[in-house]
């Protein structure tokens, strides 16, 4: 019992947190608390019940995502789209991203021109070049996906650059050394030692993507989970706004936990660090 | 009527431009040197005299200012197959097992991926690591990654092998079996060696001739043929003769060691 415990004292200890959490959520909403604390409180403990549409309840929230799953399955359509936004951002992002900052890597010159906008890119909070999107290419896919772009570019990017700078100069020696040629010395040294950096750059790339699903629908947006959760927070519907925020951390964690899959078969040439 | 030297260096001259002060800096300072098929030539010298970079410009890495090498007579401006270095530090593809580094060379050359991976496991056989194929270089130990170092050198069947200070990260004991393993290796595959190092008892156990850098900026002091035969056991190190020519060297650097060691001084002060 007691190795039981000690070999899964991790997972327990975050599921007996979870579980906590989720009782004491679920306690405000149906007035538990408020009638534990009655004959200590007195009419006091009349406050420590929340009203559901302001703070919903786990099991409100369960009975939501059930619905809107198995039996409207009105959040395909949400998933579907937010889904195509996310791929297209993301990817037009890494395509972007990644030759523009291992070129800046690579070429002095290149990055003198380039890491002044990095640096100011980096330095404001992306979403204020929303209404300027909204002017220019108005308020429909391309609006949504841009914004994706614009989020999840800078951290692949700065990523990239730091992939190259730090390249062992012992491996370019050898490689030139061996008479290698650019495409050659690209494939076989600078490559593979930035796949860590590249896929850092691309695990924040995924949280700032989330983001840039629910900021991106805020105007104009007749689907996708930011716009289900900004229509259903605007009439009170606290259960779905939940749903749509559950949503969002699913995929962001299996995005994630995809990427670390891909990390440790590319690098498994890595010696295991002790933890 | 003389033989052509195998690899010549013709008054090699290099300086570089200091960023900081805007003033050049000699680091290079008319280097001769020629060395004849299948010898061993091994250069001792105080350290930042200039050694390694003279190598590098031998290899093609760095253009020197002015003069010129010649391998079989003809000009090297940038690298080549018939140079191949064997780096100071093993500079092993740390992604890459013993095999993979081993074939790195004829990957670069263009070799075909069978014959590659052919000739890259007769080599490590050659090096003593047959067993060890798949091992990934953080799993080897020092000793284990210069061997792989030596490989990779030796796979592309280069004329001429460059080694730059190879054993100088080693512990004693292993750089003295290193050592004895180069000369087997050594007189198997028949190359023309140019040795850096900063010890001369290396530099003398090792090659038939030692040839003595003055301190900076680099040029030849002289060179001392080491009349010791072959095969040398390691025991040849406690011999008397060997002994004299190791003082007699040891008296050509100290006068620059010693100026180099007031000057780090001076600079430090």
């Amino acid at each position: 019992m007691r190795r039981f415990y000690l070999q899964h004292e991790r997972a327990i200890l975050g599921a007996v947190g979870i579980i906590a959490f989720l009782i004491l959520w679920e306690g405000f909403a149906r007035g538990w608390w408020a009638e534990l604390l009655q004959p200590l409180l007195g009419p006091q403990a009349a406050r420590l019940q929340l009203r559901p549409i302001f703070i919903s309840s786990p099991t409100r929230i369960a009975r939501a995502a059930f619905d809107m799953i198995f039996v409207t399955g009105a959040i395909w359509k949400d998933f579907g789209w937010s889904g195509l936004e996310f791929t297209l951002g993301v990817a037009l992002a890494l395509a972007i991203g990644i030759p523009l900052g291992l070129a800046a890597g690579w070429y002095r010159r290149l990055s003198y021109a380039v890491e002044p906008f990095l640096t100011a890119l980096n330095a404001t909070p992306q979403v204020a070049f929303l209404p300027l999107l909204i002017l220019w290419v108005g308020t429909g896919l391309a609006c949504r996906v841009l914004i994706i772009v614009l989020l999840a570019v800078l951290p692949i990017a700065i990523g990239a650059v730091a992939a190259v700078r730090t390249v062992d100069a012992r491996l370019i020696r050898v490689a030139r050394s061996f008479s290698a040629n650019d495409a050659l010395l690209f494939r076989s040294i600078i490559l593979p030692s930035s796949v860590p950096f590249l896929l850092a750059g691309a695990r924040l790339a995924v949280g700032r993507g989330m983001i840039g699903i629910v900021v991106g629908e805020i105007y104009g947006s007749a689907a996708g989970i930011g716009a289900m959760m900004n229509q259903a927070g605007s009439r009170f519907e606290t259960d779905k706004v939940f749903v749509g925020v559950l949503a969002i951390a699913v995929a962001g964690v299996g995005l994630v936990e995809g990427l670390r899959r891909i990390e440790r078969r590319v690098e498994a040439w890595r010696p295991q660090v002790a933890a | 009527m003389t033989a052509r030297p195998k690899l010549e260096a013709q008054d090699i001259r290099l300086s570089y431009l200091q960023p900081r002060t805007g003033t050049a800096l000699a680091a290079l300072d008319g280097v001769n040197l020629q060395i004849m098929e299948g010898e061993f030539v091994a250069i001792v010298g105080p350290s930042g005299c200039g050694k390694t970079t003279f190598l590098s410009v031998v290899d093609g890495l760095i253009a020197a200012t002015a003069g010129r090498v010649l391998v079989d007579g003809e000009a090297v401006t940038r690298p080549g197959p018939d140079r191949a270095v064997v780096f100071q530090d093993a500079s092993l593809l740390p992604w890459r097992t013993v095999l993979g580094n081993v074939r790195y060379g004829l990957e670069c050359l263009g070799v075909a991926a069978r014959e590659a991976g052919a000739r890259a496991e007769k080599l490590v056989a050659l090096v003593g690591l047959s067993g060890f194929e798949h091992h990934y270089p953080h799993e080897l130990s020092g000793g284990m990654q210069q061997r792989v170092n030596l490989a990779r050198a030796l796979v592309v069947d280069p004329k001429i092998l460059l080694m730059d200070e190879p054993f100088a990260a080693l512990d004693a004991q292993t750089r003295e079996l290193m050592q004895e393993e180069l000369l087997r290796i050594w007189a198997a595959a028949k190359k023309t060696v140019l040795f850096i190092t900063h010890q001369i008892d290396e530099a003398l156990y090792l090659a038939d001739r030692v040839v003595v850098f003055s301190g900076r900026p680099g040029k030849v002091k002289d060179s001392i043929a080491v009349d010791i035969e072959r095969p040398r056991p390691i025991g040849v190190k406690r011999q008397a003769r060997f002994h004299a020519l190791e003082d007699r060297i040891w008296e050509l650097i100290e006068e620059d060691v010693k100026t180099k060691a007031r000057e780090d001084r001076h600079a430090r002060a």
